[in-house]
């Protein structure tokens, strides 16, 4: 089975860093099913998984027919390798304990509500439409991952710990989210996506009001991680991928 | 090191169609806005709910099961109690 090259006009690139960063941390946290630390909190991080692919199946669709190269949602997810992938790099690593899965979803939902409001507002009514829908499912996630930094933060000792070990690892990823480049700028420029400096100020008073909550300090500013965007990435998606993809790999065309 | 058993919390639910929340199950959780969360992630998935309750279920004080005949058995003999012996007029139509 061969792996497809996407012809990425600016829209099309947009969409999918939007589409794989959604589908790869759902994946990410679908990982937790049967094994999350109470069965509440196991149906909860599926409910997070399944609205992610919500929203990355709506951008794989739109992104496919703004490409007109007749693939499908399914093509695009399922036929591109690592380095055809367009996530931030935050959503891929591995899942960790339940304190990097939280803090995870945390940075990346404060992120998300705000970018899924302002897009809401786009010039292309196909976007605002996903986008709407997105934010209120965004607005979800940031209220119960943030719910979670904050009695895991301000909890015991050991969940203290896990927390300030996870945002170590986690900060350097977080620079990411905010880059722009000349794709990224010309969408902007057409009011199809949002600046994303001005996301910033919202993220970074999520981040401090949750923070502070959760008796977490925020890291000093430190040199940040980059590449996913433009598929450099790190030695995990390629396994990640080899367990997502392996049944469309193992046998083309396969359906349910 | 012992862990405090996470408290139990009962969920109530009012339907789309419903006029009063109904007891729907129960749910873990540290405190009441994590019980909201772990209620509507648990019994709200396809749709069910308007408004989610949630309550201590040690808030909750049950008659003992033991009681049941004392408390429950002499209402039996007291059919009269039930509105079966009115006839109601043709004009009165649907109650």
């Amino acid at each position: 089975m061969t792996t497809i090259a996407v012809a990425e006009t600016p829209l099309v690139l947009g969409l999918l860093r939007l589409a794989d960063t959604a589908l790869v941390h759902a994946q990410r946290l679908s990982e937790w099913c049967g094994h999350a630390p109470m069965l509440e909190e196991d149906l909860a991080l599926a409910n997070l998984a399944l609205d992610l692919i919500g929203q990355a199946r709506a951008l794989y669709a739109y992104a496919a027919e703004a490409e007109g190269a007749g693939r499908t949602e399914d093509d695009l997810a399922y036929r591109r390798d690592a380095p055809q992938f367009r996530n931030v790099l935050i959503a891929e690593l591995p899942r960790g304990d339940f304190a990097f899965t939280i803090l995870r979803a945390f940075l990346l939902a404060a992120h998300a509500q705000p970018f899924w409001r302002a897009a809401s507002q786009s010039n292309d009514a196909t976007l605002a439409a996903i986008a709407a829908k997105a934010e209120k499912e965004a607005a979800y996630h940031l209220r119960h991952s943030g719910e979670w930094v904050i009695r895991l933060g301000d909890g015991t000792e050991e969940s203290g710990r896990r927390m300030r070990e996870a945002l170590a690892t986690l900060w350097p990823y977080t620079g990411e989210l905010f880059e722009a480049d000349a794709a990224d700028r010309a969408l902007v420029e057409a009011g199809i996506l949002p600046a994303p400096e001005d996301l910033r100020p919202v993220w970074d008073a999520t981040v401090d009001r949750v923070f502070g909550e959760a008796c977490l300090t925020r890291p000093p500013e430190t040199w940040m991680q980059s590449g996913g965007r433009s598929g450099r990435h790190t030695e995990h998606l390629g396994h990640m991928l080899a367990v997502m993809q392996h049944l469309q790999r193992a046998y083309p065309g396969a359906t349910w | 090191m012992a862990e405090t058993p996470m408290p139990i919390w009962e969920v109530f639910i009012r339907s789309r169609t419903g006029l009063a929340h109904r007891h729907v199950g129960s749910v873990h959780a540290a405190d009441a806005e994590m019980a909201l969360q772990a209620a509507r992630d648990t019994y709200t998935r396809r749709g069910e709910g308007l408004s989610i309750w949630v309550v201590p279920s040690a808030a909750i004080t049950a008659s003992d099961p033991a009681d049941k005949d004392m408390l429950f058995e002499p209402t039996a003999s007291k059919p009269y109690r039930h509105p079966t012996f009115y006839t109601v007029p043709e004009e009165v139509g649907h109650m």
